[in-house]
């Protein structure tokens, strides 16, 4: 034992550390400088934090105590509110179920195709929603139905392309098995990939719509429908003890959507 | 030991080979780039025979056995399986003949989540061209019972529901071989069945694998590393090497040791050239 540990020539340690080779070195220097100019360009002020903190302090306390009465109006605006996220997160995953095996290579009939369904679900994705909710509120209208479309493109951009990954990442052993037996693609995709990507689409679907109610709620801000509405109006009419209640109502509505989700999750999966 | 397989030219006698002769491979070549995997493998198994297939890790076993339903492309040769031309098979006659021949791997390859009765289902995929088939609680009453049946072949008829992520090792095999006899098949291929299963249930299962075959006058070529199953649960043994068939001999011609030799590579290619 000792013996071969002597054999052993200490000078094939590799070092403690890598040496950076120059390149390296050259894009750190310039990212930590891209970091520095960044605070500039960021507006950070401290004399204005100090002046403005009073006047934090100030609101808060014209906030406090939240207004109760006008609670059963908040009550329908957030109902209001989730039932958008609710329906749109249903369409969302409803449209991105199709969409997402046309768009993962191990279901996808065409590279073709392939390409083309994943550049839809990226578009939707990439692009924020406050643009889709501009963009629908243009062309539907104010209201909730703007808000639902959004959700929904929301809902596809995400779900789109987490199905896809979790139709990608299914093992490929029944795969050759059920090919092997002569089952047509049709018949794998239904009897294996979906069964074994079950748990990755409840997760991805449940985390869709705890996301699609925080932000159904600032879509109001833009006239797509929803609490937001109620927020910006009582924040502009300097109502602030009914925009704490607004707030807190959010608030309790997005906590209790992530308990059940979280609960219906283990539910499900177990 | 000049071993060479043992050959049936297929054009010889084409009336009975079909009945008589289920697998017929003649110059098999397969090579994945640069390099070549099977060369010139030429074999051909009688009607309900059991063959073992034997070769170190990387001789070609593998290819050869996916190569029979086209799992993997050969380059040339032909395959005769059940009087079928593979090679020239389109897509659906493919399908076809897959539905005839039953492939169990050395992992079991279940579909995760999914009850051992549907899984067992899935066997009737490749003939009942039919979304029912897909779980039992859609399959109509006749399937469901032939698949509870195949269960039972296997001894687990009491596991029905239970989904298979939550059997064992040899319980999942079993499993994987009740969905071939689902396919009620002609041929079973089995591709080291036994390899990730401890000894107990390696010996179990690959007693019954042996037997159902027997039973059922299904051709069995079966992979394995374990020499003394070679011997004793088939009637001929076949060798690869470097992808090159090299041993055909009958079971009752070999001992355990004549089989390791075989695969010392400077002994025997000695005493061969
Ligand atoms: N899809 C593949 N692509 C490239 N090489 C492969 C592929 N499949 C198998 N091989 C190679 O073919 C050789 C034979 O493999 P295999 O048939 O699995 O051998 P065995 O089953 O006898 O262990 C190995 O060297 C392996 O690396
Ligand atoms: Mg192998």
């Amino acid at each position: 034992m000792n013996q071969a540990v002597l054999a052993t020539n200490p000078s094939n340690l590799p070092s403690r550390f890598e040496r950076p080779g120059i390149l390296s070195l050259f894009l750190t220097l310039i990212t930590v400088w891209f970091v520095a100019y960044s605070f500039q360009g960021a507006g950070i002020s401290l004399s204005e934090l100090a002046t403005g903190f009073p006047e934090m302090i100030s609101l808060l306390s014209q906030m406090l105590p939240p207004d109760t009465s006008r609670l059963p109006r908040i009550g329908w605006s957030l109902l209001e509110t989730f039932q958008m996220a609710l329906v749109g997160t249903v369409i969302g995953i409803i449209v991105s179920f199709p969409l997402a095996a046309l768009a993962s290579r191990a279901t996808s009939p065409h590279p073709v195709v392939y390409q083309l369904a994943r550049a839809i679900v990226s578009l939707f994705r990439t692009v924020p929603d406050l643009v889709w909710a501009l963009f629908f509120v243009a062309t539907v209208g104010l209201g909730p139905f703007a808000g639902t479309l959004t959700l929904a493109v929301d809902t596809i951009g995400f779900c789109g392309r987490f199905f896809a990954e979790g139709m990608e990442e299914v093992e490929k052993g029944p795969r050759e098995a059920l090919t092997a037996l002569g089952a047509s693609r049709t018949g794998i995709f239904f009897s294996f990939i979906v069964p074994a990507s079950l748990p990755s689409f409840i997760t991805s679907s449940l985390f869709s719509l705890e996301k699609a109610v925080r932000s159904s709620v600032v879509l109001g801000l833009v006239g797509a429908g929803g609490i937001g509405i109620e927020l910006k109006v009582a924040m502009d009419m300097f109502r602030y003890s009914e925009a704490a209640m607004i707030i807190l109502c959010i608030f309790a509505l997005v906590i209790l959507v992530e308990r059940v989700s979280s609960r219906a999750r283990k539910k499900l999966l177990e | 030991m000049s071993a060479v397989a043992s050959m049936q030219s297929p054009t010889s006698s084409p009336e009975p080979t079909q009945k008589s002769t289920p697998i017929i491979i003649d110059g098999l070549r397969k090579s994945f780039g640069p390099n070549v995997i099977l060369t010139d493998v030429t074999l051909s198994v009688t009607a309900g025979s059991a063959v073992a297939l034997v070769g170190s890790n990387g001789s070609g076993k593998s290819t050869l056995l996916r190569c029979l339903v086209r799992l993997i492309e050969p380059d040339s040769g032909s395959i005769s399986l059940l009087g079928d031309d593979v090679l020239s098979l389109n897509r659906a006659a493919l399908k076809r003949l897959r539905s005839r021949v039953g492939f169990v791997f050395q992992k079991h390859n279940l579909v995760p989540r999914l009850s051992a009765l549907t899984n067992v289902l899935h066997g009737a995929q490749g003939k009942v061209p039919s979304p029912r088939v897909w779980f039992q609680g859609l399959a109509p009453q006749h399937l469901r019972e032939r698949a509870l049946a195949c269960l039972n072949e296997v001894g687990l008829a009491d596991f029905a529901s239970r989904p298979v992520d939550r059997l064992s090792g040899g319980q999942s095999q079993r499993v994987a071989i009740a969905r071939a006899l689902m396919q009620e098949p002609e041929i079973i291929l089995a591709d080291e069945p036994v390899a990730s299963l401890d000894p107990e249930a390696g010996e179990q299962i690959m007693e019954l694998l042996a037997r159902l075959a027997r039973d059922n006058g299904i051709s069995l070529i079966f992979s394995t590393h374990h020499l003394e199953h070679a011997i004793e649960y088939s009637e001929r043994v076949i060798g690869l090497r470097k992808g090159v068939l090299e041993l055909d001999k009958p079971n009752t011609e070999l001992t355990t040791s004549d089989l390791r030799s075989f695969y010392e590579p400077s002994r025997v290619s000695n005493e061969s050239e």
